[in-house]
């Protein structure tokens, strides 16, 4: 069962990798937000998935029999709302920058690259 | 009686260094959500920094000065009042306050240089309170022993570097952020990936309880590929070659406050966090390491950082390229000291950092300054800065630390990291960063010529006071550190000490 949590992980996040590669933003965009979901299920994994019980300790026991690990879970919920935080900013620059050339081509969106370019000497300068 | 009143005051004083061990960023975000609300009224907006930098620059002091090289017991916190291993816990060790003072002196100086750099617009766009998350969020990573609380604080700082990266949204801006947040994010990823693997192999994320159930363990795979994912993360975090060519393309956009502020410290946060985990949690200055094959790699990414970046920076004309590829050249020296895989190595790294977090914010106030008197950031257009001495020499003090002239700063925090790579045995890292040291000190000379000694056909118009003052901080703090090397060689000596005994 790990094995296969782990292959679907791996999957997942090879598919996000190969979508941040795209030179359309959108696509970038939806490949960080399913990155983050392949992490979240990796580090799901890392939990040791063996049982659902809840760790609550019985009612006539005094230690906790085997259950799922709230730690875990603890991380994942805080990487998903970090994940969707991300994704809703790179979402907004995303549209600032469609706003501002009306392009998603990475290509095209090229202002911080032309704002610094090297220039030689000019005597108008000075 | 007696007895109880003296567990009493111990409580008390427990409770005191509880305090004094979170004030670094409770302050800083206390500071923050007063200057979002204040933002409306820009001049109030701008006391709030003010007075928060100050209070934050007292709070760090008074730590660093409880925990000195002389404290035998760290100050240290568990939240929620959980056994060590169970909470998220903070931990006043060595090289974390340390760069907490270091982080408060320059976000000072930042909040100097504001005054009347920062305008009213900016302001009610949230400048104050960004400014502030932001080193509230690096104060945390310094601080804290949780390894996945270290991430969410590098997620944060983030997240505030971003509104900062795009205060004015034009679309440079919009643009660098782009490049910034897809490595950063990617990053982030690779980061939390490692954790949750390392989480998965030992059960643990406290730094101390991780690190000595690793060196149990027999070495495995999946600690390899968790060590190789974390060592990824963080080199693309400090702007580490390959990895570094989204910082020169994204950093020059920022308001030059923001920028100063990314260079001091951003870079140094990730590659904190990679000697965290290098020496703190995988032991690699112990025997058997369990990143000791990784270890071979770090050499060869330090010596191509250096060089690329050197070089890098003798291509470009614009002040803040240069300067930003002189950021990443100078985490490769720092790299050089953590790949020799020695305690003296990790400490000449820490020193080195130290450094380099002064320097570099001070030389992005250098370059704003000559933005402002010459009306560009191009060196062609610049020039004429001679006329004004006071500018000059304060300017002359981190670029001669940078380019490594003695006594400054930069010459002692490069001695020592060539003379322990001559000691280690590794003379090609040492030729490296000789190599790379001579073309930091032509650049440097370039864009002194260009800036200072070339005439100016347009008058040089005068540079604001404030501006000149956060200058005159940060050159007083590299001076002082370049005529008294010996104190803070202490301190990176017991840091590094404290780095390889997992923070206790």
């Amino acid at each position: 069962m790990s094995l296969v949590y782990a292959l679907v992980g791996a999957g997942i996040v090879a598919c996000a990798l190969f979508m941040i590669l795209s030179r359309n933003l959108v696509r970038m965009l939806l490949g960080f937000s399913m990155l983050a979901t392949g992490a979240n299920l990796l580090l799901f994994l890392a939990g040791g998935p063996v049982t659902d019980q809840p760790p609550i300790i019985a009612e006539d026991a005094s230690t906790l029999a085997a259950s799922a690990d709230p730690v875990v879970q603890a991380l994942i919920l805080t990487a998903i709302v970090i994940g969707f935080a991300l994704t809703v900013v790179i979402g907004v620059l995303v549209l600032r920058a469609w706003k501002a050339r009306k392009t998603i081509d990475a290509r095209e969106i090229n202002d911080a690259e032309a704002l610094g370019q090297p220039r030689r000497n000019d005597p108008a300068d000075g | 009686m007696p007895r109880h009143s003296a567990s009493r005051e111990g409580t008390t004083l427990r409770m005191a260094d509880t305090l004094l061990l979170v004030s670094p960023v409770l302050v800083a975000f206390l500071g923050s959500a007063i200057a979002i609300l204040l933002r409306v009224r820009p001049s109030a907006a701008r006391l709030t920094g003010l007075t928060t930098n100050v209070l934050l620059a007292a709070c760090s002091l008074a730590l660093l000065v409880r925990v000195g090289p002389g404290t035998s017991r760290v100050p240290h916190t568990v939240f929620g009042g959980w056994p060590r291993g169970f909470g998220i816990s903070f931990a006043a060790s060595l090289p974390g306050v340390l760069l907490v003072a270091v982080t408060a002196l320059v976000s000072c100086a930042a909040a100097i240089y504001a005054i009347e750099d920062i305008g009213p617009r900016r302001r009610r766009a949230g400048y104050d309170a960004l400014m502030l998350a932001l080193i509230g969020a690096v104060n945390g990573a310094f601080l804290t022993t949780d390894l996945f609380n270290l991430y969410v604080w590098f997620e944060l700082a983030l997240l505030a570097a971003l509104g900062l990266l795009t205060l004015d949204r034009r679309a440079a801006q919009i643009d660098g952020a782009i490049r910034y947040v897809a490595f950063a994010t990617l990053a982030a990823t690779f980061i939390l990936l490692g954790i949750g693997m390392i989480y998965g192999l030992v059960g643990n994320l406290d730094l101390a309880m991780a690190r000595s159930a690793i060196s149990r363990m027999q070495p495995a795979f999946g600690l390899a590929i968790a060590a190789a994912l974390l060592l990824g993360g963080f080199a693309l975090k400090s702007g580490l070659a390959p990895f570094h060519l989204w910082l020169p393309a994204s950093y020059h956009t920022a308001p030059v406050t923001g920028t100063a502020t990314f260079a001091g410290l951003l870079t140094k946060m990730g590659f904190y966090a990679l000697m965290l985990v290098l020496v703190g949690l995988l032991n690699v200055t112990g025997p058997a390491s369990a990143a000791r094959h990784l270890m071979l790699l770090v050499p060869w990414i330090a010596g191509a950082t250096m060089i690329l970046c050197a070089i890098g920076a003798l291509g470009q004309t614009d002040m803040r390229r240069i300067l930003s590829y002189q950021v990443i050249a100078q985490v490769g020296y720092m790299a050089t000291g953590l790949a020799l895989g020695t305690i003296q190595g990790v400490a000449g790294a820490v020193f080195y950092m130290v450094h380099t977090i002064i320097v570099q914010a001070n030389l992005f106030f250098g370059a704003g300054l000559i933005h402002r008197a010459s009306g560009s950031w191009d060196l062609t257009r610049a020039g004429g800065m001679r006329t004004n001495p006071v500018f000059t020499m304060l300017f002359a003090v981190p670029m001669l630390s940078l380019a490594g002239i003695p006594p400054l700063s930069g010459f002692w925090a490069k001695l020592i990291v060539l003379r322990e790579s001559l000691e280690a045995g590794y003379i090609w890292l040492a030729v490296a960063g000789l190599v790379a040291g001579l073309m930091t000190i032509v650049s440097m000379a370039i864009f002194w010529s260009e800036a200072c000694w070339k005439d100016s056909k347009r008058p040089v118009r005068p540079v604001p006071r404030s501006g000149l003052l956060a200058m005159a901080l940060l050159s007083t703090a590299t001076g002082a550190i370049g005529l008294a090397p010996h104190w803070l060689w202490q301190m990176a000596q017991a840091s590094a000490l404290a780095l390889a005994g997992g923070l206790q």
